[in-house]
């Protein structure tokens, strides 16, 4: 168990490529950490070079307070969990569990009572003897679990270990690693770029984007706060609605249409409006809001999703399953739940939103 | 389990017969002969042979110079299955931790494979050139006058050492591609779980390579048994006499030269018994090591 000190760690890959970017992370001790982000940002080469299986281009990586960049992997303390187990296929389970420790000098009786242990905790002491191509799915990604618990090491480092196994037991398993890593108290880093298991396993979640962190903070922080519209299409789901448009002194221009919403001051007339579509509430109100164009509706069975356009921009919604949806509605949204982003630097913008006067259906709008 | 059915009997013997034919005529026919004549005292001059019964096997074992050639040949085979195994999984080791990932590099290293080995016999017999062979100069610096063709275990370095250059290129490529498909993520594994590379190799690397290694020794031993026949054929040329030779040679010296053919007959069948008996122990008591992924 230790804490793992990131500190403005770069990779340059041989040829130039830029894979990370002046990244820094302080993890306590204990702490379960999520990398999450698409496919390419990074996420796997920040972890192997944590784990020492990437060398570190610049800055420095601590873990328990002592500075690892030139230590090898076996002397980091550390523990690896691969995405397709990476099991040792001419060893059976029982001697994949001990690998590890026979190469460190463990005593023998030790090894079989750490074996026995990590067996147990897994359910794995049927397949002890086996090899583990005899294996299904599950029982292997137990087994890479097994081969990390039994070092007892300072960290874990898991490298989308679910990715090959099917939903239900995606699901499963989630909460296996949930439990197990608060039982033993190690401190993890997770990498995925699955939104709902960062979300679910996270104590915080680093949202990375073309090698650089683009939020740091716990699941509920990220979920009403984020710091960007890259956090924010990528975090919930469904995903949040993001809406280009500019600001005028009457409201929102959005395509040819208004939304009756007044803000501070803002640097930027061209603006990201954002909000999650489970805040938001239909109306006929013709002054309410913008007017929603329903393209078609997905049943979820206790909800449904609502899918149609404002001034020709996608926009989806939650609504109960009773509800009615109209070819032509208005839509609402309550202003605390609205988010606003530069449009230019995707980054958000800390203005309050106070709803505007309707100005009545006499006076011209003017867009 | 169903299985696909001919409706006519015949039918499967059609599909086999052309197969069976190039056995038959290439193998079962001449090894048939060659036992057939085994028996027989062949006449120099080609009239007539006697029934000699197993007089030819007699006189073949307890000469001490079949003996003699018989343990050059177990030597030979064993250095040059040794030497051109070892070398080529040691290029192969170096090779693959510098094309993980690229193939621009796998590719050319791969096209060795389509013009080594001819290519690779011609340059080995030059480095042994009495005139302008490079190996033969250098071991002059060193005061060592080389004579191949003369002095009989100078003969045996060059030959040893042709046979194994000859055969590196085949053994690199099968171990190579033998490396390369051993996932990535496991030798990382490994990495994490073992700092010392030697013991590395040793339990995880080798194991997963036995399949390739055991194909291999079958092949290189057969290599080293028969393929050599032209590496001796220059080396020695016509003086034979006081130069090492192996079994496969002296096979064709007494049957073509010294016209032997009984005895030379008695040679190849015994030859062919002992790489029976050779392959039979090594799939049966080797190939319980073998791990098949
Ligand atoms: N060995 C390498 N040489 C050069 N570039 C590399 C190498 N490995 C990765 N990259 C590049 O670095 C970037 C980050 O790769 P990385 O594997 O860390 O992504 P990731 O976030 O784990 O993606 P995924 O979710 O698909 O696994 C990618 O653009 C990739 O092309
Ligand atoms: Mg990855």
């Amino acid at each position: 168990m230790a804490k793992i000190d990131i500190d403005h760690v770069f990779k340059t890959y041989a040829g130039g490529a830029q894979a990370v970017r002046d990244v820094s992370i302080s993890i306590r001790d204990g702490e379960f950490i999520v990398l999450v982000g698409p496919s390419g940002c990074g996420k796997s080469t920040l972890l192997r070079m944590v784990a020492g299986l990437e060398e570190i281009s610049a800055g420095e990586v601590r873990i328990g307070g002592r500075l690892v960049n030139n230590v090898e992997p076996a002397e980091r303390d550390i523990a690896m969990v691969f995405q397709n187990y990476a099991l040792y296929p001419h060893m059976s389970v029982r001697q994949n569990l001990a690998y590890g420790l026979k190469n460190r000098g463990t005593p023998k009786p030790e090894i079989e009572a750490r074996v026995a242990e990590a067996a147990r905790m897994l359910e794995l002491e049927p397949y002890l003897d086996r090899k583990p191509r005899a294996l299904s799915g599950g029982q292997r990604q137990r087994v890479a679990m097994g081969r990390a618990i039994v070092r007892h090491p300072a960290a874990f480092l898991f490298d989308e270990p679910l990715s090959n196994l099917d939903a239900k037991l995606r699901v499963t398993m989630r909460g296996e690693i949930k439990r197990l890593q608060r039982r033993l108290g190690t401190t993890s880093l997770y990498v995925t770029h699955d939104q709902l298991e960062a979300m679910t396993l996270a104590d915080r979640l680093v949202v990375l984007n073309k090698g650089e962190i683009e939020q740091i903070g716990t699941p509920l922080e990220i979920y009403h706060e984020p710091a960007s519209t890259f956090v924010a299409s990528f975090i919930g789901s469904p995903a949040m609605n993001l809406l280009q448009g500019r600001s005028t002194e009457n409201g929102f221009a959005i395509g040819p249409d208004l939304w009756r919403l007044a803000t501070g001051p803002l640097d930027d007339a061209a603006i990201t409006i954002g909000f999650r579509p489970e805040d938001v509430t239909f109306t006929r109100d013709m002054r309410a809001g913008p007017e929603f164009l329903l393209d078609y509706v997905e049943e979820l069975g206790a909800q449904k999703l609502v899918h149609g356009t404002v001034g020709g921009q996608a926009v989806s919604a939650t609504a109960t399953a009773e509800f009615q949806p109209q070819e032509s509605m208005r839509l609402t949204v309550p202003e605390h739940r609205i988010f606003l982003f530069s449009t230019a630097t995707g980054k958000r913008l800390r203005t309050p939103i106070t709803p505007m006067q309707p100005a009545g259906d006499f006076s011209p709008v003017k867009a | 389990m169903k299985r696909a059915q001919f409706s006519s009997s015949l039918l499967p013997y059609l599909f086999l017969a052309p197969q069976l034919a190039v056995i038959f005529i290439f193998f079962y026919w001449p090894s048939a002969e060659a036992i057939r004549s085994s028996f027989f005292l062949e006449d120099p001059f080609g009239f007539g042979s006697t029934f000699v019964g197993f007089q030819n096997y007699i006189d073949t074992l307890t000469s001490p110079e079949y003996l003699g050639i018989a343990a050059f040949t177990a030597l030979f085979t064993v250095l040059v299955t040794f030497f051109s195994l070892a070398a080529g999984l040691l290029l192969a080791v170096k090779a693959d931790k510098v094309i993980r990932g690229s193939s621009a590099y796998k590719t050319l290293l791969i096209s060795v494979y389509a013009i080594a080995p001819p290519v690779a016999g011609l340059i080995g017999m030059m480095f042994f050139d009495q005139h302008i062979g490079p190996f033969v100069r250098l071991a002059a610096l060193f005061g060592w006058e080389m004579k191949v063709g003369l002095n009989y275990w100078d003969t045996t370095f060059a030959m040893v050492f042709v046979a194994v250059w000859k055969q590196i290129p085949y053994n690199f490529i099968f171990f190579l591609s033998g490396l390369q498909s051993i996932p990535a993520s496991v030798l990382e594994a490994a990495v994490i779980d073992c700092r010392n590379g030697l013991r590395r190799f040793w339990t995880v690397l080798a194991p997963l390579l036995t399949p390739t290694a055991f194909f291999l020794l079958i092949i290189n031993f057969t290599y080293a048994l028969f393929d050599t026949f032209g590496v001796i054929d220059v080396m020695v040329k016509d003086k034979a006499a006081n130069n090492p030779i192996t079994l496969t040679y002296k096979v064709y010296m007494d049957g073509f030269r010294g016209n032997d053919l009984g005895g030379s007959s008695a040679q190849s069948v015994i030859l062919m018994v002992v790489v029976l008996v050779l392959t039979v122990f090594q799939f049966r008591f080797l190939e319980r090591r073998v791990h098949y992924g």
